[in-house]
């Protein structure tokens, strides 16, 4: 069950992500791309990361899009239907870039994760974190301790964008 | 099941890759980032089960900069389109050489 919903979430992510990237209107791409996040989201359910998936739905899919689909239709791009690939070089360039990367990937993957699979201690003691605090309390016990300093420099980053994209956006007067 | 995750977040990370380098519609291109940011968080959320619990807070950590990035960069774009009424990246030249 497990390895058949694995696979579904998987083919809908990568299929997405295709569409995103041929997509000729941008609203499309942006629906494409709402699919990738909500089956990642599902992929971080099969691996045990529940809270992660709920985050990821409602700041990722339901914000993060949400705020792409407003600029789209404030900047009325909806029925832009105009070609908008590259010329043939930077295609060329492109598939050349990206075969580099897929092909490097390839060669690290192809060699098997047997090597990394070993220290299961690991999965256990999440697992035993998971039953003990509950879903959200296993990752925020080492959030509010391990990593306070960088969670609260993480609020100011996030205060340091809202101004910087107020001041940005805001009519020069 | 790492392996598997592996190989898609490679998929959707070199998918992100290419459309980076070949649309030209600059809100296409954000998107773009948004999914190779995507396929390194489920990198990480892959190696979690495997080093501990550390990789999920990354992932935590990375939404928050993405969240952060695409404000700003979307309100980048909104004062790019007040001055040339298009979000095709070739025409902003200014800085061209």
């Amino acid at each position: 069950m497990t390895e058949i919903l694995f696979f579904v979430f998987a083919a809908v992510a990568v299929g997405g992500a295709v569409g995103v990237v041929v997509g000729r209107n941008p609203m499309a791409s942006l629906l494409f791309m709402v699919a990738t996040l909500a089956s990642t989201a599902g992929i971080f359910v099969l691996l045990e990361a529940h809270f992660l998936a709920a985050v990821q739905i409602i700041v990722y899919a339901g914000a993060i899009m949400v705020l792409f689909l407003f600029v789209i239709m404030l900047l009325n791009l909806g029925h832009e239907y105009e070609q908008d690939i590259r010329s043939d070089v930077a295609m060329i360039v492109g598939f050349a870039v990206t075969g580099g990367i897929g092909g490097l990937l390839a060669r690290q993957l192809g060699g098997g994760t047997t090597g990394l699979e070993t220290n299961l201690g690991a999965g256990e003691a999440i697992d035993v974190a998971l039953r003990e605090y509950g879903a959200v309390g296993a990752i925020a016990r080492p959030l509010f301790t391990d990593y306070v300093v960088a969670f609260e420099l993480t609020g100011i980053l996030l205060l340091v964008a809202l101004v910087g994209a107020l001041v940005l956006a805001k009519k020069a007067s | 099941m790492l392996g598997e995750t592996l190989v898609v977040a490679g998929l959707i990370f070199v998918l992100g890759t290419l459309g980076m380098i070949v649309r030209r519609n600059a809100i296409i291109m954000f998107l773009c980032i948004e999914l190779q940011l995507n396929a390194v968080n489920l990198t990480f959320v892959a190696f979690s089960r495997y080093v501990g619990i550390e990789g999920q807070i990354f992932v935590f950590f990375v939404m928050a900069v993405a969240a952060a990035e695409a404000a700003v960069g979307l309100a980048i774009i909104i004062s790019i389109f007040r001055h040339y009424e298009t979000v095709n990246v070739d025409s902003f030249n200014l800085l061209k050489w």
